[in-house]
């Protein structure tokens, strides 16, 4: 029986209405953006392809696209690395309880501050900071690790370090311990072990890790204006001082929208390679 | 599993590396926010409270602080309410376009935190809500609603089907079956996810900086500082966002994981 309840309304309505208005709109109101035209400096709604054809027609934003894929593509191939031996330790080697523990102090820093955190690296960083100041008592140094890429990357894991940990261990978890045993059993070096066991079975939420990774790194502005010293900018630095720096809201939509369009390629490529049936 | 003792210990000392890597700024923050050098490093300067006491007389940031208050506490509001009603509705029901519908709900944070900043400065000057408290309110609920609806979700997974249907079979009808089941049972994950949702809005800077105009949060304040130069205001700032947001996250967990050893 099909009838209109006022209750069953009443709690699936609101966020429909909601995320349309807030969310859905937006989103397309910043495609429609991108054909606008601004004239006099101020916008009015039109449907030309010039905001399109200057940015598209400039070098300085494919350097900043291929700089921010770089550097978001770099970030995640060191921040998978790094996380996969904490996760590794986190899924195998310690107990329930510790488990539980350190993925309730990994979710901390992910409510934190992100801002604040980034301001301390740089002080950190610094030349005369803290890890320089550190490796003058060896003799060592100072190094320059602000204005490059390894300080955006540091940035960028700063972001997505807890967060990829976390679903490493829970895609490690996942796999059958049975099988790790058998493996173990039949001779089977450690590191063959993971290469040719593990990885695998847990290939799907490694994958959705990693596709988060590059997500979060791909979109932010902070680490690669304040540690990587923006020149070039990135393309999220590009929206930020296009919108701050005056009425040019057009072009700034035409970067988002290549932003979007470029993540949803990318993670529905990574969702394809997830769930793809293993062949042979 | 043939463990070898030496890589346990190697892997052990790895992962205490990973952990000061994630909490090392959050100690320095704290650490450099009472002392006294302008640039600090080691060895450290004196220890000093003046730059609690400069953010402390700065009427800018009270006024931040106020503001930043209303809009966590709006957003922590209206997201967990949107968050209960539509894990209320997974929970409960099935039809035909569940997936478009989770989707809807689920999305928001996986767009970059700058696109929605900019869709959302751009819809607000269109619809003539722009540069408002209210602004800042409406798009921090729309950012944070997902994770309130996967919190309150997950407890919902935890409760008996057949308590809901034995509160009808005794008379209830549905509102008041709501009220005296439902929401009782939610009620650790509802308390949580006001925490955590109010968290994640009293630290977002990218679509409050956007759409703020005048009416400046904690962090925006804070991201305007840092653009000027280097202020160890912002570790004072700081170690108070810090000590906010942890604390929020804190009593959401201890909430959460009390509750669960409770019924087990």
């Amino acid at each position: 029986m099909r009838t209109f309840s006022i209750f069953k309304q009443t709690f699936r309505l609101p966020i429909v209405l909601w995320q349309s208005l807030f969310f859905i709109g937006p989103l397309c109101f910043t495609v429609a953006m991108s054909f606008f035209i601004v004239r006099n400096y101020r916008m009015q709604e039109d449907f030309v392809m010039k905001n399109w054809a200057k940015m598209l027609g400039r070098d300085y934003f494919w350097d900043s696209y291929f700089l921010t894929w770089g550097l978001a593509g770099i970030g995640t191939i060191v921040t998978m690395t790094v996380a996969f031996p904490a996760a590794y330790t986190l899924a195998f080697k310690v107990s329930e309880t510790v488990r539980r523990w350190a993925i309730f102090m990994l979710i901390i820093p992910f409510f934190t501050s992100y801002l604040v955190r980034i301001f301390s690296w740089y002080v950190i960083l610094a030349e005369s900071g803290v890890i320089n100041a550190g490796l003058s008592y060896l003799g060592l140094g100072p190094f320059v690790m602000l204005n490059t890429k390894f300080g955006t990357v540091v940035g960028y894991m700063t972001l997505t370090l807890p967060l990829v940990i976390i679903l490493q261990t829970f895609a490690l978890s996942n796999v059958d311990r049975s099988l790790v045993e058998a493996a173990f059993n039949l001779g089977c070096r450690p590191f063959r072990t993971i290469y040719r066991v593990i990885l695998p079975m847990a290939r799907t939420g490694l994958i959705i890790a990693a596709v988060f990774c590059f997500i979060l790194s791909f979109g932010d502005f902070v680490s690669p204006y304040y540690l990587g010293g923006s020149k070039p900018p990135t393309l999220p630095i590009l929206i930020v001082d296009t919108v701050k720096s005056g009425q040019q809201w057009p072009r700034a939509a035409v970067v988002a929208v290549v932003m979007m369009v470029t993540l949803f390629v990318v993670a529905f490529a990574g969702i394809m390679a997830a769930y793809r049936r293993r062949v042979g | 599993m043939t463990d070898n003792r030496t890589l346990r210990w190697f892997l052990f000392a790895y992962l205490a590396l990973v952990f000061v890597f994630i909490f090392a700024p959050i100690f320095f923050s704290v650490v450099f926010s009472f002392n006294s050098d302008r640039f600090p490093t080691i060895p450290l300067g004196n220890f000093t409270l003046k730059w609690y006491q400069t953010v402390w007389n700065d009427p800018d940031v009270w006024e931040a602080a106020r503001t930043s208050l209303t809009v966590s506490l709006s957003t922590a509001t209206i997201a967990t309410a949107l968050g209960f009603a539509t894990a209320y509705t997974d929970y409960r029901y099935s039809f035909r376009l569940k997936p478009i519908y989770l989707g809807l709900v689920l999305l928001p944070p996986t767009i970059p935190l700058i696109i929605m900043a900019l869709a959302m400065l751009a819809w607000f000057a269109k619809l003539g809500i722009s540069g408002q408290v209210m602004s800042i309110i409406i798009a921090h609920s729309v950012l944070t609603a997902p994770f309130a609806m996967a919190i309150i979700r997950l407890r919902l997974s935890q409760m008996d089907p057949s308590l809901e249907a034995a509160a009808w079979n005794l008379g209830a009808n549905e509102w008041s079956a709501m009220r005296r089941v439902i929401v009782p049972f939610c009620r650790p994950a509802i308390i949580s996810s006001f925490c955590l949702t109010a968290a994640v809005s009293f630290d977002e800077f990218a679509i409050s900086w956007f759409v703020s105009g005048l009416n400046k949060t904690i962090p925006v304040i804070i991201l305007e500082i840092v653009t000027g130069n280097i202020d160890p205001q912002v570790n004072a700032i700081g170690s108070f966002v810090f000590l906010v947001s942890m604390t929020l996250v804190i009593i959401a967990q201890v909430v959460l994981m009390t509750r669960r050893k409770k019924e087990n």
